[in-house]
């Protein structure tokens, strides 16, 4: 967890409501699948965002407009200083794929999924990503995953890009050691039980700090109450209970 | 060189600068941020007898200026805190800690605080959490509630015994009076008002238990309204909570009756905000010709 000032160096719409804001400072090395919280000017809470991808000092992240804080968040100019902190959550454990890993993705949930796939490339293992959206314009990253995935996979809900339906429902003939998920709720759930090895799903939740203290996002695991923000947001597929 | 020191009921602290119960949970968290040994002390998180998942999510919601919660007093438990979170904050803050205790029944108080007190400084009796049904706020919106849970626990407690009050109350100054009158050694001043906040689009409470407690910046002037009644009524130290967040909100506290001052919610959204307040401090207490805290302590008439 480290408190650093960060500026907008890019803030710009790429896809339906979707936004992406890379910020530049001085950030650590970030685990993917851990997530910062962003202080927005004229809202008392800070905003938790997953990192989709990091480089020396530098921080992209991926942004839907769903309410008045990332309304505000869609005209920061570039320039402006923003108070993040960084380095939250547990992450992904990327260090047990050992050849194929398959990932999968709904809507915004995606976006941590790109720093996984650089990683994992690094590692010399192989992705496919399977990514779920409403429609084909809801679509981000798409040329970036090209790059690091082996194999891409869309389905959209409305059938204008990829397969018609729900992601969940194109895994069958995939092959894979070890699978990463992030998104919705119901679709973590279908995961699941469409899944056959273990694997780690990344949850997402309302915070109220985003660091441990005020107990705001707690889920129900087998092992008893774990804070998403903080022992999260990272679980194994067989911790969670639904 | 400015004077920060206070005396809480017996209890010399370095600063008045306490982080409230329920936003700073047992220090470990907070300690990867800064050295918590510049704190005065720290109100660990609210404890019962038996552990507590707490409510159900969402559980956090945000207005203009502030926050509500519906956590509901998630809290591994007496015993564990005890032997457990207690001797790991200790090893890392060596300032007074102060316990925070709450309970569903009279029995259930006493037996929380016969665990928590012999490992702490302070304890702070909790009956004003509006989060729970049938605990908390229950025993603390009525004088002779009130009167009854702080007399069975003075009874068992023999440290100084803080008891932290609901705003959600027509007249605070009577059920301070009759805590003072039960054996209170002080009140702390105040626990969450009750709100509630609703989703537009999905025509529903935010807060899955529909109502939460509101704290922020905004409740600081409420806040400091009842530090400066009760303080004038009673003869016992008031702890000043609510809405704080810089060191002149504690000068101001304090100068309306407050002898110490506890930061919530700030702690939320900024977490070196205790931080930036004790070191603020002796620079405000310049700025406005205070060279002894203690000297200000309800001075306003």
């Amino acid at each position: 967890m480290l408190n650093i000032k960060m500026k907008v160096v890019e803030n710009v719409a790429v896809a339906n409501e979707v936004y992406r804001m890379n910020l530049v400072g001085n950030v650590p090395q970030l685990v993917p699948g851990s997530f910062v919280e962003l202080s927005v000017p004229g809202f008392y809470l800070r905003r938790p965002f997953s990192v989709a991808a990091t480089a020396e000092g530098r921080l992209m992240l991926i942004y839907k407009v769903v309410g008045k804080g990332t309304a505000a968040m869609k005209d920061f100019p570039v320039g402006m200083e923003l108070d993040v902190i960084v380095g939250l959550g547990n992450g992904f454990d990327v260090a047990r794929a050992r050849r194929s890993a398959l990932l999968i993705g709904g809507g915004l949930g995606v976006a941590p999924l790109y720093q996984l796939a650089v990683a994992l490339k690094k590692r010399g293992v192989d992705s496919t990503l399977c990514a779920g959206f409403n429609s084909a314009n809801d679509i981000f990253l798409k040329e970036e995953f090209a790059d690091v995935c082996t194999e891409i996979r869309y389905a959209t809900m409305d059938g204008s890009c990829g397969m018609k339906g729900l992601v969940t429902e194109q895994l069958l003939d995939i092959e894979y050691d070890t699978f990463y998920s992030c998104g919705p709720l119901p679709m973590l759930k279908a995961v699941q039980a469409a899944t056959h090895t273990p694997g780690q799903l990344s949850l997402e939740a309302r915070m109220g700090c985003g660091y441990g203290v005020c107990m705001g996002c707690t889920i129900l695991t087998v092992s008893g109450p774990k804070r998403v923000c903080k022992e999260g947001p990272v679980f194994e597929k067989e911790e969670l209970v639904w | 060189m400015v004077d920060t020191t206070v005396n809480l009921c017996g209890v010399k602290l370095q600063n008045p600068v306490i982080p409230a119960s329920g936003t700073f949970g047992f220090g470990a968290e907070m300690s990867e941020f800064y050295d918590l040994d510049l704190l005065g002390s720290i109100s660990i998180k609210g404890t019962t007898l038996e552990p507590r998942f707490g409510n159900p999510t969402p559980r956090i919601a945000e207005c203009a200026e502030g926050m509500l919660n519906s956590v509901g007093l998630q809290n591994p438990g007496a015993e564990h805190v005890a032997k457990v979170e207690i001797p790991q904050l200790r090893q890392r803050f060596h300032q007074p800690v102060i316990g925070n205790i709450c309970g569903f029944s009279i029995d259930g108080y006493r037996e929380c605080c016969r665990l928590i007190a012999p490992q702490v400084d302070i304890v702070e009796l909790n009956i004003s959490c509006p989060n729970v049904h049938n605990g908390g706020m229950a025993f603390g919106t009525t004088a002779d509630g009130a009167a009854a849970v702080v007399q069975a626990v003075r009874d068992v407690c023999d440290r100084p015994l803080l008891v932290k009050l609901s705003p959600n109350v027509t007249d605070i100054v009577a059920i301070a009076k009759a805590c003072e009158l039960a054996g209170a050694d002080g009140i702390t001043l105040i626990n969450t008002l009750l709100g509630m906040r609703i989703d537009l689009r999905r025509r529903q409470p935010i807060l899955a238990q529909k109502m939460g407690g509101f704290s922020g910046p905004a409740v600081f002037p409420v806040a400091l309204r009842m530090v400066y009644q009760v303080s004038k009524a009673c003869n016992i130290p008031v702890v000043g909570c609510g809405g704080v967040r810089t060191a002149e909100d504690v000068v101001e506290m304090m100068m309306a009756g407050a002898t110490a001052v506890e930061v919530g919610s700030e702690n939320l959204r900024n977490p070196f905000a205790c931080k930036e307040i004790v070191e603020n401090l002796p620079a405000v207490m310049n700025d406005l010709k205070i060279s002894k805290l203690t000297d200000i302590i309800g001075i306003i008439e």
